[in-house]
């Protein structure tokens, strides 16, 4: 297995499976089946494939109308596109009616790198986050975004399926059963609780190592479930770890920074920071320079932690 | 051709919808009546005469499927699908009201009879592209009958859908565009001019026909001849009157989306001819 896979590939190898054993599955690009790697799915099953162009809001709507015929649509466009650029339809035409339909965004989160501020989704999660009946998935790497894609497919009603462009890290730990609405505990401890999702989760468990040489044992509980929030994992946490830090490649305003600290406050209040982009627009470069450029590494979780727990709220 | 009862009768359901119409958004305070009555005859047409479907199942496989585009305009279709039976009329007074299944714009898991949920503009053409898309995919011959209004088509969406159901082919797809000229500012031409329309819709390789959009046997001839096509979708062109059948609605823009008061209902009512005074 190699060292490092995209998430898109993983979506892209489960998809063809999927198609050869459930008929009803379509796929629906927008003029980026190369990039979002669905032209795989259109070379097994090209009758199952429709290119909308650069239509995301027909996109959307087309969806709509096949879910309601019983088909299972992925309509698969860049993360941007997909949310801020079809907001409407996302909202109107999918989640209010409940339908079936598979939205999936690729290039999500700012290490999509060189196209730049116009194209990094950081806000993609909170978007549909704020939308009732929407389940929102951001799987960590290849393998769980390949399992994120059969949970979708298995799920009655809407998904937002949050991928990335780059190749990241391959996660060992990530690899175990994959239902909808529960964390992965990716790693025991019980002074901090550090919670990931997506491509942090590589970045938290390097953190916990770190932390550990510090003198402390950070539990990581990895979220590739957004909404609906396994609130019963992190009630769980919050009885037995004296802090959180939250980790996404997303904007820390909305997304499961927002989402942790939410429920925490209503339910178990604990003292908690955020790992995320802070609130700004970001910029081009490589990939991996911006994820340093912007504070997500796992250093930056470091850092947060060892603040928080060496703070007087904690001690 | 219709015959002379076929052409009464569906005069005849056409008044009562207009009434129900009237009565409609007068009890809920709030509604959109001038492009209810401006699209009467096509729905009734399509309920009445047109469509395969049944009330008494819903979800018949190999049903005619109906898309409202122009959503705000829920008053006309859910007192065609009352006046079919899917639903007892005297739901029709809860139009609008906190628990009713009658929202202000169609919701499709609520109503029964509807195909699809509308309400912001622009998004029920495309999802009428997606329904027959689906109806081809699985062999099915039926029919998707959107209707869109012509202020509608300042959404750039429309055109997208334009293209879509172009590409592919979807000539299973008739769609009628309610053409009063008016929408909630105005005339369509002042606020953001839209002709020539037919040329506009030929040019995206739609088969078009224009038509008097209150004439049924002209509605009854336009859908004969979409249904014949075999690779292109149709876009009936409907000239209308916004607020048609109530004489001091007719072709005032402000009819759009403000309910009557009651001295006004009372004159509507009469025009209408009364069948019973509402609750």
């Amino acid at each position: 297995m190699p060292s490092r896979q995209q998430t898109r590939q993983g979506y892209a190898d489960a998809l063809i499976e999927l198609g050869t054993t459930r008929p009803e599955i379509v796929v629906l690009d927008a003029d980026v089946a190369k990039a979002t790697k669905t032209c795989d799915f259109e070379r097994r099953h090209p009758g199952r494939f429709f290119n909308c162009g650069t239509q995301e809001q027909n996109l959307l709507c087309v969806a709509a109308g096949l879910a309601l015929e019983g088909l299972i649509p992925f309509a698969t466009t860049f993360a941007i596109f997909a949310t801020t650029r079809a907001a409407d339809q996302l909202r109107n035409a999918i989640a209010y009616p409940n339908l079936n339909v598979k939205v999936v965004g690729t290039h999500g989160g700012i290490s999509t790198g060189g196209d730049g501020a116009s194209h990094q989704a950081c806000e993609d999660i909170a978007m549909a986050r704020a939308l009732p009946n929407m389940t929102v998935l951001v799987p960590g790497d290849y393998e769980e975004a390949h399992q994120a894609t059969f949970a979708a497919a298995r799920h009655s009603g809407p998904v937002y399926l949050r991928l990335g462009r780059d190749s990241y890290p391959i996660v060992p730990e990530l690899h175990g059963e994959f239902a909808i609405g529960r964390a992965k505990c990716l790693r025991g401890g019980n002074d901090l609780t550090i919670c990931t999702t997506g491509i942090m989760a590589h970045e938290g468990l390097v953190a916990a190592r770190e932390l550990e040489s510090h003198g402390y044992q950070a539990r990581v509980l990895h979220f590739p479930t957004i909404k609906p929030l396994d609130t019963d994992a992190l009630l769980l946490a919050a009885r037995e770890t004296r802090a959180f830090v939250t980790a996404e490649e997303h904007s820390i305003v909305g997304g499961l920074g927002e989402a942790v600290a939410g429920f925490l406050a209503e339910n178990h209040p604990a003292p908690l920071r955020r790992v995320g982009v802070r609130d700004v627009f970001g910029q081009s470069g490589h990939g991996n320079e911006l994820l340093d450029l912007y504070g997500l590494r796992a250093r930056d979780i470091v850092a947060q932690s060892l603040a928080l727990l060496q703070s007087r709220a904690v001690a | 051709m219709l015959d002379a009862s076929q052409r009464r009768f569906l005069q005849e359901r056409a008044r009562h919808v207009r009434r129900e119409i009237v009565t409609m958004v007068y009890q809920a305070r709030s509604g959109h009546i001038g492009g209810s009555l401006s699209s009467t005859e096509m729905v009734v047409a399509l309920y009445h005469h047109l469509m395969r479907h049944d009330p008494g199942n819903p979800r018949m496989p190999d049903r005619d499927r109906f898309v409202l585009s122009k959503g705000h305009c829920s008053p006309v279709l859910y007192a065609t699908l009352a006046d079919c039976g899917y639903f007892p009329s005297s739901d029709l007074k809860t139009f609008r009201r906190p628990g009713s299944h009658l929202q202000g714009h169609p919701f499709q898991p609520k109503t029964p009879g509807l195909d699809a949920s509308t309400g912001t503009l622009g998004l029920g053409l495309s999802t009428a592209c997606g329904l027959a898309l689906a109806g081809m995919l699985q062999n099915s011959s039926h029919n998707v009958f959107a209707l869109c209004g012509d202020g509608e088509q300042q959404e750039g969406q429309i055109w997208e859908a334009a293209l879509f159901a172009h590409k592919y082919h979807l000539s299973r797809l008739i769609a009628f565009t309610d053409r009063n000229r008016l929408q909630t500012d105005g005339s369509t031409e002042s606020v953001m001019p839209l002709d020539p329309l037919p040329d506009k819709w030929r040019a995206f390789g739609w088969n078009v026909s224009v038509i008097d959009g209150h004439d049924f046997d002209q509605i009854d001839k336009a859908v004969a001849q979409a249904r014949a096509q075999l690779n292109r979708p149709t876009m009936i062109i409907a000239n209308t009157i916004k607020g048609r059948g109530v004489s001091f609605m007719e072709n005032v823009a402000d009819w759009h989306g403000n309910p009557p008061n009651a001295e006004q209902f009372s004159r509507a009512s009469a025009e209408l001819g009364r069948e019973e005074s509402p609750a």
